[in-house]
This record gives structure tokens, C-alpha cells and sequence, in this order.
């Protein structure tokens, strides 16, 4: 499972989409978009300053 | 600047990313008599702020900046370092009174970037996101857009790919993949008005408060600062976020008992080595996107100003020989190298030496540190102090000093 994305979290702050090992996220002007293309690694949930991904480990 | 779906715009250079960087490499281009169009995806340059704002002054002149006060929020005179056990190092610069750094107005400071690019003739588009590159017979030759609902394309001899910590042009042009979670800071920040800390300073307080990075108190003003921290992805299990850390550190002293968030910020940033190739046919990356921000302080303004300003000149020198080739694009590699490498290479050392240490021997260092009575606010001094002290923690790199 790809993780979930809690935009009332969410501060779109590009943490996750610069950490994201295979380029699966996508900063929107108000939202993150998580792709079909995501590893499943978790890597992004964790660099999230404020826990705003959920799942995908 | 008006576009209509499908619409196809000429230029010599496009820069992706309006932030200080892709300003800068648009202001020098631009004075080369480049015709430059520069894309930022936000509304509005500048904004959100995504920065602790720290930042020295040694660099004005190299740059040609004459007035930092219309961007400045509070001067600075010195640093002090906090140990986990809470021994102090000041470092105060005796410069006849001179602040040596500041704390800025990052929103500000953008701004005036992008207008001294605008006065040299660059073009700007907010609102505006790069969605890939245009190949043609293996060059780079623009960039496909989005702006304001319409799609449109940027045809140009040169991309410039500035587009920070999460550039997606340094990966869509093959240069790069992922970072390693070890080289990866994610921050946390807020600004705290009503606190306790001396404002003619910027506080540093190292060891396990935050694994692998440090917390920050920069100030604003009187008692108010930017209060923010980085951690290093690896040292994250998913338990704790960065947040949580912050508000640990902030519950746990006095000086912010009575203090009020009034706004806050995350970001991450690369404390990598630098990006092993920043060029390819047609295209060149700056700033935290060739991720030259320095890896021991976590700062990326001062590295990308000066790599921005020899990739704007070297971008003229394409135009008239009109050269867009990744072999003539070794002369900006060169030359950013041969200005920047050395020390961003030292500071990697240092970062992954610091890295290992524990909380007692941040204590012990602090504590010898604040007997030499450094009076030079940068990482080489303090480092050049560490080898007088504790040559053993040096040992690895002590040739790069």
C-alpha cells in the first residue's frame, strides 16, 4: 500500500517528494499526489516534519 | 505575461525555479544579453517561507549586492553553541563593531532577488510549473508548462534547473537519483514571539535534542526568533517527528515559558555531497538542486548565490559561441567547482564525523572550544579549533583544513 496523504496535515513542504526514491510524489499547488510508481519503502513518512503520510511500510 | 493553451514562447534561457538561485543565474545571464524567462510554480516568490534565515555577509560584494538592509531583520554580532549538558562556546567577531551575519526576510530577500534579475531584462511567470523537458536529437531544448490552467511550451537553447531540494529537473534530465536517507535533513520550525534569548545573537544547541542535526534560535528582533530544528532522516523510526522533537525541547526551557508560535514552517534539505555531474546537453542545475548547500550547516543560500552568478556567466559565454553542449558546459563545472568543492567537501567530512558523536563528547569539545576564544564566526575556524583540541576527532580530513 502507497501511503496516505492528510492534506488538513499537510504543510507541502516538499520534504517527502525530494526524499522519494523513485520520483512517486508530486507537490500539487494544494495537495501531494502520491503515484502508482511508489516503492512501498516508507522513506517519505518518515522525512514528513509533521506526520501528515500514513501507511506504506 | 498572457499564454493560451498550445502556445509555443522562444527564449535563449529557461530557468525553473524563482527562488534566489534561479533568480541569480537569470540577473547574470540576463547581463550577457541572454533573453531569460523564469518559472515559479507558487503565486507568489518568496513565499512560503521555508528557511531558518540565518545568514552571513561576506558575500555582498562578490555578488553585487550594496543595500541588505531592505531584507534584513535583525542584526547579528556572534553565535553562542550550547552543549546537551548545557556548556556554552561564544564566538564573537572583533570587527570594530560590524554584525557579521544576519537573520533576513526570506520572503523579502526572493524578491529583491528576482527584481535585480528583472532590472537586468530576465522575464518572470509565477503560478507557473514546469511539467518536463523537451529533447530533440538528445539536446534539452525547453521545457513543457502549465500556467493558469493552460499548457504551453518554453523552447530554449539552455535549461536551468533550480528548482531545490525536490528538483525534478535534475531527475528528469538523468542526473541524479534518490539521496541517501542519511544525507537528507527534515526541519521543523516555528517563529516564537515572547521569549527569552539574546537577540544580538544566534543560538546553536547541538547533540541528541535533535539526532544528527541541531536545533536553532535566530532572532527576529527582541524576543521574538525563528526556533527550529533538523534531523537526519536515518535517525527517524517513525515514533517521533520532527515536530514532536521541537515541542520537546521547547517544553523543556525556560526561556520559551510564556512564548506564543505565530507561525510554522517544514522543509528538508540535502546535506549531501555535492551532485556528482550539474550539467548535460542543454542544461545546467544551481543551488540546493546541485545540492551545494553547505552539509554541515545545513545552509544553502550563500553556495547558491555564488554557483548561480559563474552559471549566469558561463551562460553568456554559450550565447556567443553559441555552445550549448554538455563539453563546453565543463566550464561552468569547473569553475563552480573550483570555488566551492573543497570546503563543501570538508564540511561533508566534518558533518559525518559529527554525526557519530555522543552527547558527553559534544559536552567535553563545547567546554575546551570555549577556553580558545575563537573569534571567527565559520565552520573552517571552529573546526580548525576542534584539530587544536581534539585532534583525534580531525583525523580523517585534517589534509582539508
Amino acid at each position: 500500500m502507497k501511503p496516505e496523504v492528510d492534506n488538513d496535515i499537510c504543510m507541502h513542504c516538499g520534504a517527502c517528494v525530494g526524499t522519494c526514491p523513485v520520483n512517486a510524489i508530486f507537490l500539487k499547488e494544494v495537495s501531494v499526489e502520491i503515484s502508482d510508481d511508489c516503492a512501498e519503502c516508507g522513506l517519505c513518512v518518515k522525512a514528513c516534519p509533521v506526520a501528515a503520510l500514513k501507511g506504506g511500510i | 505575461m498572457l499564454v493560451s493553451e498550445g502556445d509555443v514562447l522562444e527564449y535563449d534561457v529557461v530557468v525553473v525555479g524563482g527562488g534566489p538561485t534561479g533568480s541569480t543565474t537569470a540577473r547574470f545571464a540576463a547581463r550577457q544579453g541572454a533573453d531569460v524567462l523564469v518559472l515559479e510554480k507558487r503565486q507568489e516568490i518568496g513565499s512560503p517561507v521555508r528557511c531558518g534565515e540565518g545568514v552571513s555577509l561576506t558575500w555582498l560584494d562578490e555578488l553585487e549586492i550594496d543595500d541588505y538592509k531592505k531584507w534584513t531583520s535583525q542584526k547579528v554580532v556572534g553565535a553562542r553553541l550550547y552543549s546537551p549538558a548545557g556548556n556554552t562556546l561564544e564566538i564573537t567577531e572583533k570587527m570594530a563593531g560590524d554584525e557579521v551575519g544576519v537573520v533576513c526576510e526570506r520572503d523579502i530577500f526572493d524578491k529583491e532577488m528576482a527584481n535585480l534579475a528583472a532590472r537586468e531584462g530576465a522575464d518572470f511567470m509565477v503560478k507557473t510549473s514546469a511539467l518536463g523537458l523537451i529533447k530533440d536529437d538528445g539536446m534539452i531544448k525547453g521545457v513543457k508548462a502549465r500556467s493558469m490552467g493552460k499548457n504551453f511550451e518554453i523552447h530554449s537553447d539552455i535549461v536551468v534547473g533550480a528548482d531545490g531540494f525536490e528538483s525534478q529537473v535534475g531527475r528528469w534530465a538523468g542526473l541524479y537519483g534518490a539521496i541517501s536517507p542519511n544525507d537528507i535533513m527534515t526541519c521543523f520550525q516555528y517563529r516564537m514571539a515572547d521569549i527569552e534569548f539574546d537577540s544580538r545573537y544566534t543560538h546553536f544547541f547541538l547533540g541528541s535534542t535533535a539526532p544528527g542535526g541541531y536545533v536553532w534560535v535566530f532572532p527576529k528582533g527582541e524576543g521574538i526568533a525563528n526556533v527550529g530544528l533538523g534531523i537526519q532522516v536515518s535517525r527517524l523510526d517513525g515514533s517521533k517527528t520532527p515536530k514532536d522533537y521541537l515541542d520537546e525541547f521547547i517544553s523543556s526551557r525556560k526561556e520559551f515559558e510564556d512564548g506564543e508560535a505565530i507561525d510554522m514552517v517544514a522543509g528538508a534539505v540535502s546535506v549531501a555531497p555535492p551532485a556528482e555531474k550539474t550539467t548535460t546537453d542543454g542544461l545546467i542545475l544551481v543551488g540546493d538542486a546541485a545540492r551545494v548547500v553547505d552539509p554541515m550547516t545545513g545552509g544553502g543560500i550563500v553556495n547558491g548565490l555564488k554557483q548561480a552568478k559563474i552559471a549566469g556567466e558561463v551562460i553568456g559565454e554559450c550565447i556567443e559561441e553559441g555552445r550549448f553542449d554538455d563539453e563546453f558546459l565543463q566550464l561552468y563545472e569547473k569553475r563552480w567547482r573550483d570555488r566551492l568543492e573543497n570546503k563543501l567537501w570538508r564540511n561533508y567530512m566534518a558533518k559525518e564525523k559529527a554525526m557519530t558523536l555522543d552527547d558527553k563528547t559534544f559536552d567535553k569539545v563545547i567546554d575546551a572550544l570555549s577556553d580558545l576564544g575563537l573569534e571567527k564566526m565559520s565552520v573552517g575556524a571552529i573546526l580548525e579549533g576542534v584539530y587544536e583540541r581534539y585532534p583525534e576527532l580531525i583525523k580523517e580530513f585534517e589534509d582539508m583544513l
